[in-house]
């Protein structure tokens, strides 16, 4: 038997985990990751209610997280490899310049 | 199952504070796997085994080779390695650290002071996912073929020459 808040304080500690690392880096590599940290707490999170209550629910979100995180570091990833090509840095810091050409 | 789940939590929690702090992002990288492999042991000791193979197959497996792909693709060098280290310098650490420590005090009071129970003992099986997903939560399913299709013509356009 696991009490529910275990796994519960493990998503808490894991999202903050990942806002430390997004706080605190300052390379776009690293930025995304955080974001991936924090979006796979948020899973842990949806199981653990799931299971809760005996409900396939948290696994169905878990499924829809997993979607979401895939669609978003796609996109990420190909801003990054496109910032990387414009600026020759990784420094989220350096992408001022919001306009056209 | 309450020793493997310990033991799991306890794996995912180091490797993924080792991640958040390495210089090379190839490592970072290999950190954030081995966490999420932790987490998919914690899915399954919870009861959730459609869950925690999906984890090992589409995090671990597509997700993140997917990541560790483009940071090939950026040849990062030593010297990329030596700026990073020099971006985190302990200073910049301090006060993140204190707002977390802020949210995470207000979480804990959160999780810790609602009533206990335990996790339900039983598994849930795919096929009772499967059930619920192309049934009740169909629409949402539609939802998400589109998100994938926008982020698909967002990829292909952004990535074009």
């Amino acid at each position: 038997m696991i009490a529910w808040q275990l796994p519960a304080a493990l998503a808490a500690a894991l999202f903050l985990l990942g806002l430390l690392g997004l706080l605190a880096r300052r390379s776009l590599v690293f930025v995304l990751m955080s974001i991936e940290i924090m979006v796979n707490a948020t899973g842990l999170l949806f199981i653990t209610a799931g299971m809760r209550w005996g409900n396939p629910d948290g696994q169905v979100m878990l499924i829809f997280v997993l979607n979401l995180a895939g669609a978003e570091l796609a996109l990420g990833l190909i801003l990054i490899l496109r910032l990387r090509a414009r600026l020759t840095t990784l420094d989220g810091d350096a992408a001022t310049l919001l306009r056209d050409t | 199952m309450n020793v493997a789940f310990c033991a799991a939590a306890a794996v995912t929690l180091v490797t993924t504070a080792l991640a958040i702090t390495r210089a090379n992002a190839v490592h970072a990288l290999l950190y954030f796997v081995v966490s999420l492999l932790g987490m998919a042991v914690i899915f399954f000791a919870l009861g959730a085994p459609f869950a925690a193979a999906l984890e090992v197959i589409v995090y671990a497996g597509a997700i993140v080779v997917l990541f560790l792909f483009v940071v090939m693709m950026l040849s990062l060098d030593r010297a990329a390695a030596l700026r990073e280290r020099s971006w985190m310098a302990r200073s910049v650490w301090v006060l993140p650290a204190v707002f977390v420590a802020l949210l995470g005090g207000a979480l804990a009071r959160a999780v810790f002071a609602t009533a206990g129970g335990a996790v339900a003992p039983q598994v849930i099986t795919p096929q009772a996912v499967g059930l619920r997903l192309f049934t009740t939560d169909l629409g949402a399913v539609e939802l998400a073929s589109m998100l994938l299709l926008a982020s698909l013509v967002g990829a292909f356009h952004l990535g074009r020459k």
